[in-house]
């Protein structure tokens, strides 16, 4: 989705305003958010990639006007309310994630594989051009990369394809690779000549060129 | 008269919507309490950039541990026993004299957590989203870290699931400085690469 999240190469967004000894969470409602979101998605109704495109879904006047912790607050809300598990009869039949598991938990992320059945598109060395698709679902292909040519750099082996997964159609493995771009080809001839953006594509984002 | 009642737009206070939220979650079953502690004391006490700059020091002291940690960083940085959600596929990415990495995540908020911990708020910023892959050298200049021209700026975008990390130069004057002294002297900043040392 073309949506407010999608923020590489904007501009107006002012300088970057850092705080000095920042703390991890700035209100003790913070990491309770973060926890509560973490043991939420361990019961499994939902993935990462379903989540994060609900978080892109946000009006984008909400998207940019709450703090990051309440984007998640409210992502939360709408799912435990979408999937029904606050009705009468809807717990019991899931554990909770215990407090043991919580650490174990951590150990575990997004899968990969060097899955040797699933053969890589392309090869480090190949240039390569993004394609200009623009889905009104997940993607995880910015629109700054969309068009511009780059080379591969580097395969990192197997992935779940986001723009299928987050809508449960399929998880569609398929080999990720860092693409370089150079800073001219994305931005035009202002840029550094040296300068370059490394992105990270699926098979599905990329033509030979 | 309603200038300041923008507010009230707001849904309540994120608060007390997180109590209400943690009680009926809890009352359902479906949260344990302590599970919520484990996970907050994680990461406000136990996960954070001090894993990611013994990871810096030892790379600096090790020329083995170096080799390997640019060759295959999540076995690398679990050889320090730093492993969790988020860094399943970690990449180093090695500044020198003639290249400087920085790393972002444009489309949300991906970063290292085993080895940095939860990303600060600049991090998640629109201003940093935007500005760090159409302007890096401006976003740099700010932060203090002005890039000569000679010098090739690399970005990454962390838009799959590789996880990525700075290997900052070793500051001058440093050679007899303890494996505990480099860890205090390498900072998060300098491991997105915000920052030099």
């Amino acid at each position: 989705m073309n949506g407010i999240h999608d923020m590489g190469g904007m501009q107006g967004m002012g300088p970057v305003q850092h705080e000095a000894n920042e703390p991890v969470f700035h209100a003790e409602w913070e990491g309770r958010v973060f926890a509560i979101n973490a043991a939420l998605r361990a019961m499994g109704r939902w993935n990462l990639d379903t989540w994060r495109f609900r978080i892109e879904s946000l009006a984008p006047v909400d998207y940019l006007r709450l703090t990051y912790y309440d984007r998640w607050l409210r992502i939360n809300e709408e799912l435990v309310a979408k999937h029904g598990l606050l009705a009468a009869g809807s717990a019991k039949a899931i554990p909770a994630l215990t407090a043991a598991a919580a650490s174990q938990r951590l150990g575990r992320g997004v899968p990969s594989s060097d899955d040797p059945t699933v053969k890589p598109q392309f090869r480090v060395g190949d240039r390569v051009r993004a394609r200009n698709i623009n889905p009104v679902g997940h993607t995880r292909l910015p629109r700054y990369a969309r068009g511009k040519v780059g080379v591969v750099a580097r395969d990192h082996g197997v992935y779940t394809f986001p723009d299928t997964n987050a809508h449960l159609e399929g998880e569609h493995r398929q080999h990720v690779y860092s693409v370089r771009f150079a800073a001219r080809e994305l931005w035009g001839d202002e840029t550094a000549r040296k300068d370059s953006v490394y992105i990270d594509m699926w098979d599905d984002y990329l033509d030979h060129a | 008269m309603a200038h300041d009642h923008d507010h009230q737009v707001v849904p309540s206070d994120p608060a007390l919507r997180v109590k209400a939220l943690e009680s009926l979650l809890v009352e359902k079953g479906l949260v344990d309490p302590a599970a919520l502690d484990v996970l907050v004391d994680t990461f406000e006490n136990k996960v954070g950039p001090r894993n990611g700059a013994r990871v810096v020091a030892r790379a600096w002291l090790d020329p083995e541990y170096k080799k390997r940690l640019l060759e295959d960083a999540p076995a690398a940085i679990a050889e320090l026993g730093y492993t969790s959600g988020q860094g399943e596929h970690m990449v180093v990415l090695e500044n020198t004299p003639e290249v400087h990495n920085l790393v972002v995540c444009t489309l949300c908020s991906c970063y290292p957590w085993p080895v940095l911990g939860l990303p600060p708020v600049w991090y998640k910023s629109a201003a940093y989203r935007s500005r760090a892959v159409i302007d890096p050298r401006g976003v740099l200049q700010e932060f203090g870290t002005p890039v000569g021209d000679d010098v090739e700026v690399r970005v990454w975008d962390s838009t799959a699931e590789l996880r990525y990390i700075v290997l900052p130069e070793r500051p001058a004057g440093t050679e007899t400085l303890s494996e505990e002294e480099l860890v205090a002297l390498v900072t998060r900043n300098a491991m997105v690469g915000v920052a030099k040392l």
